[in-house]
C-alpha cells in the first residue's frame, strides 16, 4: 500500500472521529446552557478549550453566547475543528484514498458530506439543534457500520483503526484534562447538586451515562468516573481501551509486514503502564500530570506511526 | 407517441444561426427534424417501440434517480478558476444514442487506420522524419511546434507504442457522413463516463437490455490493464506493476483517475509518491520503495519531469525522462505525442494516413483553413460570420469563435485577435452536427452531439470499445458539447450484428 494512502485512511478516520466528538461536546454544552444559564458561559468556555478552539474563538468573538459558540463549532468554515470543516477534511481524505475503500464506505462518507452541507447551509435554530446533532451522530455511525461490514481486515483496516483510536484517546484525555479539577478526591466530600450535574456532563460528552449506571448504579462519584474513563478496559472510549486497540492494530501490521518498528514498542509500553496503574496511584501522582503525560505520549505515538509507515516523504 | 416532440426547435435554431438555413440530420428520426408522426430510423426502431409505450412521468422519475446516483457515487468534475472549486455533475440524458453494427464497422475501421497512421507518424517524426523529407508535411510546422519534444528524438518507447490510449472525436452530418474532428492522442478523458453511463442505464432500464442486443463496454478497464501491461519495459521482472499518475484531488478529472485505478487494480499515485531508485521509478509504500513498470499518466508533458521540462512543476517526478530513455519505465501515452493531435497538424492528417498506410483515409477530416497561410487567412477573414475559428493549441471549447452564433461586436473583437497572431488559429465550416433527442420535462427535443470512441493500442493489437462517450450540447441550438461549457452526456449503444 502507498504510504500516502495509509496516511489518508488514518486522517480520514481521525477527522470522522473528531467530527463526532465535536457534535457530542456541543450536545453537552447545550444541555448545561439550557439547565444552568448562570454557569453557561464558563461551560461553553471549557467546551471550546476541550475542542482546542478557544484561541480561534476568542479571535473572532467577544461573548460566549450559546448561539455564537454553537454556530462556531458547527458551521464556521474558518474554524478547522468545526463539524463542517472536519467532515470536509474526512471526505477530502476519502477522495484521496477512494481506491482503498469499498463502495459502501465511500458512499456513506460522500452522502454524509452532502447531507451535512445542506443541513448546515444556514444557522441552526435552537429548536432544531437536537435533530441536527442526532443526524451527525447517525452519519458517523453509518460510515463506521459500512467500514465494519464491508472492509477487508488487512493493513487498510489497521490504519483506519489506528486513526480512530489515536483521535478518540486524545479526545477523552482532553475532556479529562479540562475537567480534572471536578474529579479530584477533595471534591467528593462536597458533592453539591452542581457537582453532580457537572459529573453527568462529563459522562455525556463521551455518551456513557447509561454505561456508567450499568456499572455503578445511581451512585455517581468522581473517582469512579475517572476510573471509568481511564482504566475501565470494556469502555470503548476509555484511555486503556483506545491504547489496547492501538497496540492490537500495530501488532497486526507487525505480523503482516514481518517487521517490528519503534511505534510498536511505544504503544506496547503505553498499554502496559495503563494496565498496571490503579486509580489511587493516579490520584497520588496527580491526575492533571497523568493526563498531560498521556496526551503528549499519544501525539508522539501518532508522529511515530506517520514516520514508520511513510505517510509523507 | 406518448412523449411529445417539442415543436419550433428548427425555427429557433435557424433564428440563432441568423439566416443560415441548415438542415440537421437527426439520428433518431432522420431528416424529419421532430415532425409529429415521424418514424424511427432503423437503429432506433426497437428502442422507439419501447419509448412509444412509456409514460413520460416514469422516465422523468428515472432521470432524477440517475442524477442522485451520479451524486452519491461522486461522478463529478471540478471546474478550473471557479471560486468555490466545487464539484459539478455532468448532466446525463436518459435517451441513448444508438449506432448500428454496420455503421460501427465502418467507423472502427476508419479509426483504427488513423490510429495506426498516428503511431507510425510519431515514430517517424522522432526518428528519420521521412514525411518531412518527402515534403508532405512542412518542416517548420514541426520545428516550431511546442508539442514537439526534442527529448524524444531517437527514443524507442517499449513495444513501439506511442499512443496507448486515444479518444478520437467524431462528428456526423448525415446518414453516411462521419468526420474526425480531433484525434486526442495525449491524455484523452471521459472514459469513466462511458462506463458509468452504461452502468446507470443498466440499473434504470434493465428491460431494455433484455429486448435489445447492445455490445458490452464494461471490459474496457480489463483491456486497458492488459494493453498497458503488454507494453511493459524490458526492465520489468514478473507481473507488470501499473500505476495511474494523477495531478491530485483538485484536478478536474480526478474522479476518472481514481475510478480507472480502482477498476484496473492499479495504484493511484501523485508525483510526490514517486522517485528514482536504482534507475527505476519507485513508489513510496508503507514498507519502502517498490518499482513501477508502467505509468498511465494523466499529467501533461510539460509537468511530467521538472528536471527535463517545466522546472516549477510539483506534479511530476524529477528524472523520470532519464529513466524512460534508458528503458526503465513505460509512460502511457509517450511524451511528445501531442505533435500528432496538434490542430495545425490536423489539416495534414489525410496525407499522413496515406503516407504511412498506403490507403485512402476511410474517415474524412473536416475541411480546415490554416490561418498561417496568407490566402487561407484571407478567406477566413472574409467569412468569419460563417466559420468556427479555433486556437491551434486550445482545448475544452475555450477561446473559440462560432461565427454564426456570434454578435457583430464579437466577430470584430475576434478579428483583431486573429490578425495579431494568425498562425495561432485554424478555421472550419460551421458543421451541421447531427442531433439526437434529449428528454426534457416537456418532451423530446433534439440536441447536437459528437462521439468520442476510446482506442487502446498495444504492441500486438488495437482495441476499440464499441460505443464511446456521446457528448450532447444541452442548450437549445448550441454546437458546443464540452463539459466545461455546459455539455452533457448520453449512453452510446452499438447494436450487435
Amino acid at each position: 500500500m502507498l504510504g500516502k494512502t495509509a496516511g489518508g485512511l488514518f486522517w480520514m478516520f481521525r477527522y470522522l472521529e473528531r467530527c463526532e466528538n465535536n457534535a457530542r461536546l456541543i450536545d453537552a454544552g447545550f444541555r448545561i446552557a439550557l439547565t444552568r444559564s448562570a454557569t453557561a458561559k464558563s461551560e461553553w468556555k471549557s467546551i471550546l478549550t476541550t475542542a482546542g478552539s478557544l484561541a480561534d474563538y476568542d479571535d473572532r468573538h467577544d461573548d460566549y453566547s450559546s448561539a455564537e459558540v454553537v454556530d462556531f463549532m458547527l458551521r464556521d468554515p474558518t474554524n478547522p475543528s468545526s463539524v463542517i470543516s472536519t467532515m470536509k477534511q474526512a471526505r477530502d481524505n476519502a477522495r484521496l484514498v477512494r481506491t482503498a475503500l469499498t463502495r459502501e464506505v465511500w458512499e456513506a462518507t460522500n452522502e454524509s458530506w452532502m447531507t451535512l452541507k445542506q443541513i448546515l447551509a444556514a444557522p441552526v435554530a435552537e429548536q432544531d439543534l437536537p435533530d441536527v446533532l442526532a443526524s451527525i451522530r447517525r452519519m458517523s455511525a453509518q460510515v463506521r457500520g459500512a467500514t465494519a461490514g464491508t472492509m477487508l481486515r488487512n493493513d487498510v483496516f489497521n490504519f483506519i483503526r489506528l486513526g480512530t483510536f489515536i483521535e478518540r484517546a486524545d479526545n477523552t484525555a482532553r475532556i479529562l484534562d479540562v475537567k480534572y479539577y471536578l474529579l479530584l478526591p477533595s471534591i467528593a466530600q462536597v458533592g453539591s447538586a452542581i457537582d453532580v450535574m457537572q459529573w453527568e456532563t462529563i459522562l455525556r460528552t463521551v455518551s456513557a451515562q447509561r454505561a456508567y449506571r450499568w456499572l455503578n448504579g445511581a451512585e455517581i462519584s468522581p473517582s469512579n468516573i475517572a476510573e471509568f474513563l481511564i482504566l475501565y478496559s470494556k469502555m470503548p472510549r476509555s484511555l486503556i481501551f483506545c491504547s489496547q486497540k492501538i497496540s492490537d492494530n500495530l501488532g497486526y501490521l507487525e505480523q503482516d509486514y514481518g517487521v517490528s518498528l519503534a511505534s510498536h514498542e511505544a504503544a506496547k509500553a503505553s498499554t502496559q503502564r495503563l494496565r498496571k496503574a490503579s486509580i489511587d496511584q493516579i490520584f497520588d501522582q496527580g491526575l492533571h500530570e497523568f493526563i498531560q503525560e498521556f496526551t503528549a505520549q499519544n501525539s508522539r505515538l501518532a508522529a511515530q506511526i506517520e514516520h514508520d509507515y511513510r505517510f509523507l516523504e | 407517441m406518448a412523449i411529445p416532440w417539442i415543436a419550433g426547435f428548427t425555427f429557433d435554431l435557424i433564428y440563432i444561426l441568423r439566416g443560415f438555413a441548415i438542415d440537421f440530420f437527426d439520428e433518431m428520426l432522420g431528416d424529419s427534424n421532430g415532425a409529429q408522426g415521424a418514424s424511427f430510423r432503423e437503429p432506433f426502431a426497437a428502442y422507439g417501440e419501447w419509448l412509444d409505450n412509456e409514460e413520460p412521468k416514469r422516465i422523468l422519475k428515472k432521470s432524477a434517480q440517475a442524477e442522485a446516483f451520479f451524486r452519491t457515487t461522486g461522478i463529478t468534475f471540478n471546474v478550473y478558476g471557479e471560486e468555490d472549486a466545487d464539484e459539478r455533475l455532468i448532466p446525463f440524458d436518459v435517451i441513448p444514442r444508438i449506432i448500428s453494427a454496420s455503421e460501427w464497422r465502418r467507423l472502427s475501421r476508419g479509426i483504427e487506420q488513423r490510429v495506426r497512421a498516428i503511431n507510425a507518424f510519431l515514430h517517424d517524426i522522432y526518428h528519420r522524419q521521412e514525411i518531412l523529407r518527402a515534403g508532405r508535411v512542412p518542416f517548420e510546422l514541426i520545428a516550431n511546434n511546442e508539442a514537439f519534444l526534442p527529448q524524444m528524438v531517437g527514443v524507442n518507447p517499449p513495444g513501439g507504442v506511442y499512443t496507448h490510449i486515444v479518444g478520437t472525436d467524431i462528428v456526423r452530418t448525415g446518414p453516411d457522413e462521419f468526420f474526425v474532428l480531433e484525434d486526442n492522442a495525449r491524455t484523452p478523458s471521459g472514459v469513466s463516463y462511458m462506463l458509468e453511463n452504461r452502468e446507470t442505464m443498466l440499473q434504470m432500464f434493465p428491460e431494455l437490455f433484455s429486448r435489445i442486443a447492445v455490445q458490452q463496454v464494461s471490459d474496457y478497464p480489463t483491456n486497458l490493464r492488459r494493453s498497458l501491461a503488454a507494453s511493459a519495459p524490458a526492465a520489468c521482472a514478473g507481473k507488470p506493476v501499473v500505476a495511474v499518475l494523477t495531478p491530485g484531488i483538485h484536478n478536474s478529472a480526478y474522479f476518472e483517475h481514481s475510478y480507472l485505478a480502482d477498476q484496473m487494480g492499479a495504484e493511484l499515485v501523485e508525483g510526490h509518491d514517486l522517485r528514482v531508485v536504482d534507475g527505476r521509478i519507485a513508489m513510496r509504500t508503507t514498507q519502502g520503495y517498490t518499482p513501477i513498470d508502467v505509468i498511465y499518466r494523466r499529467v501533461d508533458d510539460e509537468y511530467l519531469d521538472p528536471l527535463n521540462f517545466n522546472p516549477d512543476s510539483m506534479l511530476g517526478v524529477p528524472g523520470i525522462m532519464d529513466v524512460y530513455r534508458s528503458g526503465g519505465i513505460t509512460i502511457a501515452n509517450a511524451p511528445g505525442t501531442g505533435i500528432a493531435d496538434d490542430k495545425a497538424i490536423y489539416s495534414y492528417m489525410p496525407d499522413i494516413v496515406e503516407f504511412y498506410t498506403g490507403e485512402k483515409p476511410i474517415l474524412n477530416n473536416v475541411q480546415t483553413w490554416r490561418c498561417s497561410e496568407p490566402d487561407q487567412l484571407q478567406y477566413v477573414l472574409d467569412n468569419l460570420a460563417e466559420l468556427v475559428v479555433k486556437e491551434v493549441h486550445g482545448s475544452g471549447g475555450y477561446g473559440m469563435l462560432v461565427g454564426p452564433a456570434a454578435s457583430k461586436q464579437e466577430i470584430e473583437d475576434f478579428r483583431a485577435k486573429l490578425l495579431e497572431n494568425a498562425a495561432n488559429y485554424i478555421a472550419q465550416p460551421t458543421l451541421a452536427l447531427s442531433t439526437v433527442p434529449i428528454f426534457t420535462e416537456k418532451g423530446l427535443a433534439p440536441r447536437h452531439v459528437d462521439l468520442r470512441p476510446f482506442v487502446l493500442v498495444s504492441p500486438e493489437r488495437i482495441d476499440i470499445t464499441p460505443g464511446g462517450l456521446t457528448r450532447v450540447a444541452m442548450t437549445e441550438g448550441s454546437l458546443v458539447v464540452n463539459s466545461s461549457q455546459g455539455g452533457g452526456t448520453k449512453d452510446t449503444w452499438v447494436l450487435e450484428e
